[in-house]
């Protein structure tokens, strides 16, 4: 779309946005993903944290298989899965594909949160829903570190936590599409996780409470995350369909892939920060 | 060849569609229609039994032995779950799971009997943030139903597995289905979409999945002529959200916090307004979707009608939506179109 559309036609296109949601005529899918919403109104909240407020920019799109399905592997990290949502637009923006996320327990037993989850096109981690959308031709996304690298201390930045039992590697020798491995930069910094208050998470029944130079010293002001600079790489896919579906539960195959992949997302990510530079770049630019 | 169909509950809405619809085959020599109370003959709907012969008996009793022993019944389809209202929950688990078990006996025993079919519903797979997103028929429910009518289904299922072991010989089939919509259909679901304004739970939307009873009752046909031994889900294509429905409905939603929503929910029910179990609040917080792709890999068919044109069928027949709203929607979105500053 190279021309920018009429006041007008903005507005013809936003009744008849809000004519389709007031009578329920548009289509979910079997996941609960509404693209109608979504590209409307949840991705619209987000882009200008993308774009102002992160200045994200991305590295290997054409990684990125353009209609067939893939599995996205990425590093987790910044205490709130800020990452998670940056890199929804990111791809949806860019590479024009919804991803399709695999997310913890947690999310779908809170209220809200695991409504708009779905209706973002997310669903639960398990191996039924993400063979289910790999054979689909949908491009899934894990962060196989779960809370173990969103929850990590500042102290331990950018550096990969355990890869958990490799159901992700599993998975895509089942379905034998290919791993993409995605490094990104920038999240780390957002909060910067300097403490945990583990009895009152527990009580709560969190994963962890974190404590950041702002957070809970300011209240909800503590809540904005800081304007670091982003960077998202895609590496080379790295093929599964050499594998038989029946080595999808050999445990010897799985770990090696895993490791493989967890190798590959450290060094890109290694590679990622220096490009970078500084996290925050001086005001003046 | 001459070949006798039992049909159980017929006296209910979809057991007198099936008996109906399997009375107009002529290759169906006999039909014999069970049930506990005779059919209603003056019903809104008037679905006639046809040429269906009606015997009245309850299922858990020797009479539907000795009517599968002495009419030679090769087909026995099972359609008498009852999910209410009844006396008392346990009439209700006493006629479902006791009546089941029974009829089972009886076919065990038959030497005539070449096929069961049994109805059931996804509600065995229960309900749960925990459980993945589409259920196909290979998940085993983990933490299934607890009570209600979902428990009974999931018993019955238990003895039509043993069964079916028992009697391989049999072709034995159970079909999974969503919840029915349709123009006479009447459940605590549809009653729940009758009211004026619809409660839902805060913070949650869950994904529905619904079969047009002329899609159940054809399935049932198909399954009842010819032997498709398994396990099936049965829905109509597609999902809508609780929202979704109530937008479609043309009804306000009241979203209220879950333990107020299952305080309301457990009051209606003691009132007698609405008969919800448990399982059907669970069912309005987390939502159930099932793959039905095996069914029609069987029987290369699929349900005519999606679960969205089921649900606005059942809309229709109600009267539902007014139409108000898209007419208001209208009305103000000219006004704004035509005041804005050029």
């Amino acid at each position: 779309m190279s021309t920018m559309p009429t006041p007008d036609e903005r507005l013809a296109a936003l009744l008849a946005f809000l004519r389709r949601r007031v009578t329920g005529d548009y289509e979910i899918d079997e996941f609960g993903f509404d693209p109608d919403l979504n590209g409307t109104v949840l991705l619209e909240l987000l882009r200008p944290l993308y774009r102002q407020w992160f200045r994200v920019t991305t590295v290997g799109l054409e990684n990125v298989p353009a209609h067939s399905g893939a599995l996205v592997v990425a590093n987790h990290s910044g205490t709130l899965p800020m990452d998670a949502l940056m890199l929804q637009v990111a791809l949806n923006d860019e590479a024009h594909r919804p991803i399709r996320l695999l997310g913890a327990h947690l999310v779908y037993q809170l209220p809200v949160l695991g409504h708009l989850a779905r209706k973002s096109g997310h669903t639960l981690a398990c191996p039924e829903d993400a063979d289910r959308l790999l054979r689909k031709g949908e491009l899934v996304g894990v962060f196989p570190e779960g809370f173990k690298g969103v929850g990590k201390p500042f102290s331990e930045r950018y550096r990969l936590q355990r890869f958990g039992r490799g159901g992700f590697a599993a998975s895509a020798i089942r379905a034998g599409v290919p791993i993409v491995p995605c490094a990104i930069v920038g999240a780390e910094e957002i909060y910067p996780k300097i403490g945990d208050v583990r009895a009152l998470a527990r009580l709560l029944g969190l994963p962890y409470l974190p404590i950041t130079p702002f957070f809970p010293w300011l209240g909800p002001l503590g809540l904005v995350p800081l304007p670091s600079k982003w960077m998202i790489e895609f590496g080379e896919p790295i093929r599964t369909d050499e594998y038989g579906p029946d080595e999808a539960d050999d445990p010897m195959v799985i770990l090696e892939l895993t490791d493989q992949v967890r190798e590959t997302v450290q060094e890109r990510l290694d590679a990622l920060r220096k490009r970078r530079g500084p996290a925050f770049p001086p005001f003046a630019r | 060849m001459t070949r006798t169909v039992l049909v159980t509950g017929v006296s209910r809405h979809i057991g007198a569609r099936v008996a109906n619809a399997l009375a107009a085959d002529p290759e169906i020599g006999r039909i014999i229609g069970v049930d506990t109370a005779p059919p209603s003959l003056h019903r809104d709907d008037g679905a006639s039994l046809g040429r269906t012969e009606f015997v009245r008996a309850d299922l858990n009793g020797p009479d539907v032995g000795r009517i599968i022993g002495s009419a030679d019944v090769d087909t026995v389809v099972h359609l008498d779950l009852v999910s209410g209202p009844v006396r008392s929950r346990a009439a209700m688990k006493e006629h479902n799971v006791l009546g089941t078990m029974q009829l089972l006996a009886a076919c065990q025993r038959s030497a005539s009997v070449r096929r069961v079919v049994v109805r059931s519903t996804t509600a065995v797979y229960g309900a749960s943030p925990h459980a993945p997103a589409v259920f196909t028929e290979d998940l085993a429910p983990a933490d299934g139903a607890q009570s209600g009518y979902e428990k009974d289904a999931f018993e019955v299922e238990g003895y039509v597995r043993g069964f079916a072991r028992r009697r391989a010989d049999v072709a034995t089939t159970v079909l999974r289905f969503a919840p029915v919509m349709g123009p006479g259909v009447d459940t605590p679901l549809t009653r729940y979409f009758s009211q004026d304004v619809l409660p839902t739970v805060l913070g949650f939307d869950p994904r529905l999945q619904f079969v047009h009873e002329d899609d159940a009752v054809e399935a049932l046909c198909r399954t009842a002529r010819a032997d498709h031994p398994g396990v099936f889900n049965v829905a109509g294509e597609g999902v809508l959200l609780l929202s979704q429905c109530a937008r479609r409905a043309g009804r306000p939603a009241v979203p209220m916090p879950a333990p107020a929503f299952r305080l309301f929910g457990g009051l209606a029910r003691s009132a007698g307004l609405v008969d919800f179990t448990p399982e059907q609040l669970s069912l309005l917080i987390h939502g159930r979707v099932v793959d039905s792709g095996r069914l029609a890999a069987e029987l290369g068919w699929r349900p005519a009608y999606s679960t969205a044109a089921a649900f606005d069928d059942f809309l229709r027949s109600r009267g539902l939506p007014s139409g108000l709203w898209p007419a208001a929607f209208d009305r103000l979105a000219d006004l704004v179109t035509a005041h804005r500053p050029r």
